[in-house]
């Protein structure tokens, strides 16, 4: 039994209690993960399972087993920021930075997402392929409470974000 | 958190053998389950891990679909059937939770999260009959802005929190059951309880069954059809009150329609008095206010929701409108 952390392969803890993001944290030490609700309100958690956005505060570490677990730490490359690190630093894309790590993954899946025709509750056609709004932005990056209140930054570092994948 | 074990099932018949067992709870994504674990509501001694399990979406022969249990939320919503033929499941499961909550929940999951209140959320400051049969209903009396004007009791008004159940339920899903005593097929319709004097029952599943698979037939009213769900915020927050909504016309009158209600009741709250009053009649805004008095006669609100009623009947007046209006 064993998890995939940043490519690191990591034992699945002997108490089932112990949720991801205290793995993460209290075990691992990968403290860029943060712990704000701690009951699935706020998104600071957010990490990647298998590339899909999740709660790490709501996931058991067991149920994570067999699987590849992607945290802040393991976005930047080389020592060198992912482009949404970048973006959000170029947009005050925060303020007291505690939402940040759980907003860069989930606008990191959120991309993904929409690049693979992933639909939203605002999309207009279901039929059709979505078009990155602010508004879809918006929608789509509700799960991630941001209390400083700087979600016009973080919609504009993504949108930008978005914008140089197309190009 | 109450120390519990985990196992893994491989198998519904292993997953039923478990859950029949004093303590024992089933586990989908845990976004309900886990959160009130911590919260100290529920205390199960061991959880049984049943995501490993179906998770498949296959169309069925003639039509319809067959969504296994595990299937997550997400999922279901993306899968080009849904869009494709059930618009309005695909739109109220995204009208549900944030999105990693739906990648996280399965159907079965989703189905089965507590109907439930802040009340029931609190057992360190407030009384609450689901959580704790006979104490007293703190909601009652308290802040009730979010709970049911249909279908609750003297003892609880808590609501059933799905967006997709009342999709669900507006498509006559039907619901697969698996149990010591073999498998059955319950309709959707009959699977939720209402509260009446023992609130802590929420469905009619026999101890031991687990869900194994959500059927929707096909449907002629799925394809033109509607979610639309108004909450005190834009995204991620419950219903206050939410349609779901299909219809078929000919002739400029409804030949048919499905009404589904969210966040008004204790269960997904299908409208058949409504239904009734509009089929086979014009679609006007006249014949909605009439069809949705009918609905609402019963309409018992608390004192902090009483504007529920109208919201609702505006809110499905605009969506009937929006589906029956001429798509030229």
């Amino acid at each position: 039994m064993a998890i995939r952390i940043n490519g690191n392969e990591v034992a699945i803890p002997d108490d089932p209690r112990v949720s991801l993001a205290d793995l993460l944290r209290e075990q691992l030490h990968l403290t860029g993960t943060k712990i704000g609700c701690n009951q699935g309100a706020c998104g600071a958690c957010t990490v990647l399972i298998d590339g899909e956005r999740v709660l790490s505060c709501l996931t058991l570490a067991v149920q994570a087993d067999g699987r590849a677990v992607t945290t802040i730490e393991g976005l930047s490359s080389e020592g060198s920021p992912h482009p949404l690190q970048s973006a959000f630093i170029e947009h005050d894309g925060f303020q007291c930075g505690y939402c940040t790590p759980g907003q860069i993954c989930a606008a990191a899946a959120m991309l993904r997402g929409v690049a693979d025709g992933m639909p939203s509750y605002v999309t207009a056609d279901l039929g059709e392929r979505a078009i990155l709004s602010p508004e879809e932005v918006r929608e789509r990056m509700s799960g991630n409470l941001c209390r400083c209140g700087a979600h016009n930054g973080i919609v504009e570092a993504i949108l930008q974000v978005a914008k140089e994948d197309v190009a | 958190m109450t120390p519990f074990s985990y196992r893994r099932p491989a198998s519904s018949m292993d997953a039923s053998a478990l859950a029949a067992l004093k303590g024992h709870k089933l586990l989908g994504g845990g976004t309900n389950l886990v959160d009130l674990m911590r919260k100290g509501v529920e205390h199960p001694t061991t959880l049984v891990d049943v995501t490993a399990l179906s998770s498949e979406i296959i169309e069925m022969e003639g039509g319809g679909l067959l969504i296994g249990a595990a299937a997550r939320n997400s999922a279901v919503a993306a899968h080009p059937l849904v869009r494709a033929h059930y618009p309005m499941l695909s739109r109220a499961i995204l009208a549900g939770a944030s999105a990693q909550i739906r990648n996280m929940a399965t159907v079965a999951g989703n189905l089965l999260q507590r109907t439930r209140c802040a009340y029931f959320n609190d057992p360190a400051a407030s009384r609450c009959n689901k959580r704790q049969p006979g104490s007293g209903c703190d909601a009652l009396e308290g802040f009730n802005r979010y709970h049911a004007i249909l279908g609750g009791s003297p003892g609880c008004i808590a609501t059933h929190p799905s967006d997709m159940c009342v999709a669900l339920m507006a498509l006559d899903a039907q619901i697969h059951l698996a149990g010591s005593a073999g498998t059955r097929i319950v309709p959707l319709a009959d699977f939720y309880r209402l509260p009446g004097d023992s609130p802590h029952l929420e469905t009619t599943m026999e101890i031991g069954e687990l869900i194994t698979a959500v059927e929707i037939p096909a449907s002629a009213m799925g394809q033109r059809s509607a979610y639309r769900k108004v909450r005190d915020r834009a995204s991620y927050a419950f219903a206050l009150v939410s349609v779901a909504a299909g219809v078929s016309m000919q002739d400029g009158t409804i030949e048919d329609i499905r009404l589904a209600f969210g966040g008004i009741a204790p269960r997904p709250w299908r409208a058949l008095q409504a239904e009734a009053a509009l089929r086979g009649g014009p679609a006007t805004p006249e014949a909605m206010a009439a069809a949705m008095d009918a609905e609402l006669a019963v309409a018992r609100p608390a004192a902090g929701n009483a504007f529920k009623v109208e919201l609702l009947k505006r809110t499905t007046a605009a969506v009937l409108l929006e589906l029956t209006g001429d798509r030229s």
